[in-house]
C-alpha cells in the first residue's frame, strides 16, 4: 500500500507520485499521513510538506496558502505557489 | 519612369513591407497559440482540485456562505469584460464587448444598476471613449495572464461584493470573456461569477456547478464524496476555499481569452497578408499596364515623328 500523492501550484502541477507518507503543518498542528488515512480536508497553515516517496527519497515542498485532502490514499496537496526544495 | 508606374511601384513596395509585418504577427500569435493552451491545461488540475473540495464542503455540511447564497434582492452587478490589451485581431475585441453589452442591456432592464470592471487596454478605451463609468481597469497582462493578476481582480472583487449596496457594493458579479473552442472557432460568453450557482447533484446533494469547458475534470463531479473530516471545522474550509475558487475561476477565464486573443490575432493577420498578395498582384498589373501603355505612346511617338519627318522630307 503505498500513497497517491499529487502536489499543484494554482498554474502547473508540482509533483505527483507514490509515497509512504506526507506530513504537512495544518492550521490545527502537524500532520502525518499514512497509507489507510481517514478522509480529511484541511487547510494548509503555510511551510513545508514533507513526502517521503516510495523509493525512501525524501522530498520537501514548499506549500503557500492552501489546503490538502486525502481519501481513498490519494493525497492532494493543493497550493496557491508550490516548489520542491531540496532538504 | 513615368509619373504613373512610380506610383504603383510606390504602392507595391509599401505593400510588400506591411505584408512582412502581417506575417511576422500571424507567425509570432502561432506560436504564442500553443503556449496560451498548453498554460489553460496547466491550470486545469488546480482548478480541478478546488471544485471538487469546494463540492465536497457545499455536500457534506450544511455551512451557509454568502458567496454561494442568493442575495435576497440584486440592486447592482458588476461586469467583468475580459478584452485585449492591442487591437490587430480582427473583431476578437468588438464581439467580447457586443456580448457584454448585451448582458448589460438585459441587467439594465431587469432594473439592475450596472458596475463595469475591465480587463485590457481595448475594453477600457472603448467604454471612456464613450464616457460610461469604469470602476476599476486592469491593463497590461491580457497576453500572458499570470495568477497573480487574477488574485487582484477576485480581491478587488470579492471587496465590492462584501460592501454594502448604499456604498456602491454590487450583488452579484459577472464575467464577459471570450472562450477558445480551438485555432480556428471562438465564442464570447458571459458567466455569473458571485453567488455562485448551485445546482443539484444527480445523488441530489447540492453543488456548485462545474464549468466543466473551462477546464477538464479528471472524475466525475457527481460521484458521491467520501465522508471528509475538516480541519478546522467546514467553515473555517470554505471560507479558506471559496476566495481561492474565485481566483482560479477568474484565472481559467483569462487563460481562455488570452488563447482565444492569440488564435483571433493570427486568423486575422492571415487574412491580412492574403490580402496584401491581392493587392501586391492588382498593383503589379496595373503597374504592368501603365508601362505597356508609355511604350505603347512612345512608339507611336516615335512613329509619329519619323512619319513627319518623312513627310516633310518628301515634300522638298
Amino acid at each position: 500500500m503505498a500513497l497517491n500523492v499529487t502536489v499543484v501550484a494554482a498554474d502547473r502541477g508540482v509533483w505527483s507520485g507514490e509515497a509512504r507518507r506526507v506530513i504537512a503543518r495544518t492550521t490545527e498542528g502537524e500532520m502525518g499521513i499514512l497509507p489507510g488515512h481517514e478522509p480529511v480536508l484541511a487547510i494548509v497553515a503555510g511551510g513545508e510538506v514533507r513526502i517521503v516517496t516510495a523509493d525512501g527519497e525524501h522530498l520537501t515542498a514548499r506549500a503557500d496558502g492552501g489546503f490538502l485532502s486525502v481519501e481513498n490514499d490519494r493525497v492532494m496537496v493543493v497550493a496557491d505557489q508550490a516548489e520542491l526544495v531540496d532538504a | 519612369m513615368g509619373a504613373q508606374q512610380r506610383v504603383f511601384k510606390a504602392k507595391i513596395n509599401s505593400t510588400k513591407s506591411l505584408r512582412k509585418i502581417f506575417k511576422a504577427m500571424e507567425l509570432i500569435a502561432a506560436s504564442r497559440i500553443q503556449k496560451a493552451v498548453s498554460r489553460v491545461k496547466a491550470a486545469s488540475p488546480y482548478a480541478t482540485a478546488l471544485t471538487r473540495a469546494v463540492s465536497a464542503v457545499a455536500t457534506q455540511s450544511n455551512v451557509e456562505h454568502t458567496l454561494t447564497t442568493e442575495p435576497e434582492q440584486i440592486r447592482r452587478s458588476a461586469v467583468v469584460v475580459l478584452g485585449p490589451d492591442r487591437g490587430f485581431a480582427g473583431a476578437y475585441a468588438a464581439n467580447v464587448i457586443r456580448e457584454a453589452e448585451e448582458l448589460v442591456g438585459l441587467l439594465r432592464d431587469s432594473g439592475k444598476d450596472v458596475a463595469l470592471y475591465t480587463v485590457g487596454g481595448k475594453a477600457e478605451s472603448y467604454y471612456t471613449f464613450r464616457d460610461r463609468k469604469i470602476e476599476r481597469s486592469w491593463t497590461g497582462f491580457s497576453e500572458a495572464p499570470s495568477i497573480e493578476n487574477a488574485r487582484e481582480i477576485g480581491e478587488t472583487l470579492l471587496e465590492a461584493f462584501s460592501r454594502d449596496y448604499e456604498d456602491g457594493g454590487v450583488d452579484e458579479i459577472y464575467l464577459a470573456y471570450t472562450r477558445y473552442k480551438s485555432a480556428v472557432s471562438r465564442e464570447p460568453e458571459y458567466r455569473r461569477l458571485i453567488p455562485l450557482e448551485v445546482v443539484e447533484a444527480e445523488d441530489g446533494s447540492s453543488i456548485p456547478q462545474p464549468r466543466t469547458e473551462l477546464r477538464q475534470p479528471s472524475f466525475d463531479v457527481d460521484q458521491v464524496f467520501p465522508l471528509y473530516e475538516f480541519e478546522p471545522g467546514a467553515a473555517e474550509v470554505l471560507d479558506a476555499l471559496l476566495p481561492r475558487y474565485i481566483d482560479s475561476r477568474i484565472l481559467a477565464a483569462l487563460l481562455n481569452a488570452s488563447a482565444a486573443e492569440q488564435s483571433a490575432r493570427q486568423q486575422a493577420m492571415n487574412t491580412a497578408v492574403d490580402n496584401a498578395d491581392e493587392l501586391i498582384k492588382t498593383y503589379t498589373r496595373l503597374a504592368n499596364t501603365a508601362r505597356q501603355a508609355e511604350i505603347t505612346q512612345e512608339i507611336t511617338e516615335i512613329v509619329g515623328g519619323a512619319d513627319a519627318l518623312a513627310a516633310s522630307g518628301a515634300g522638298d
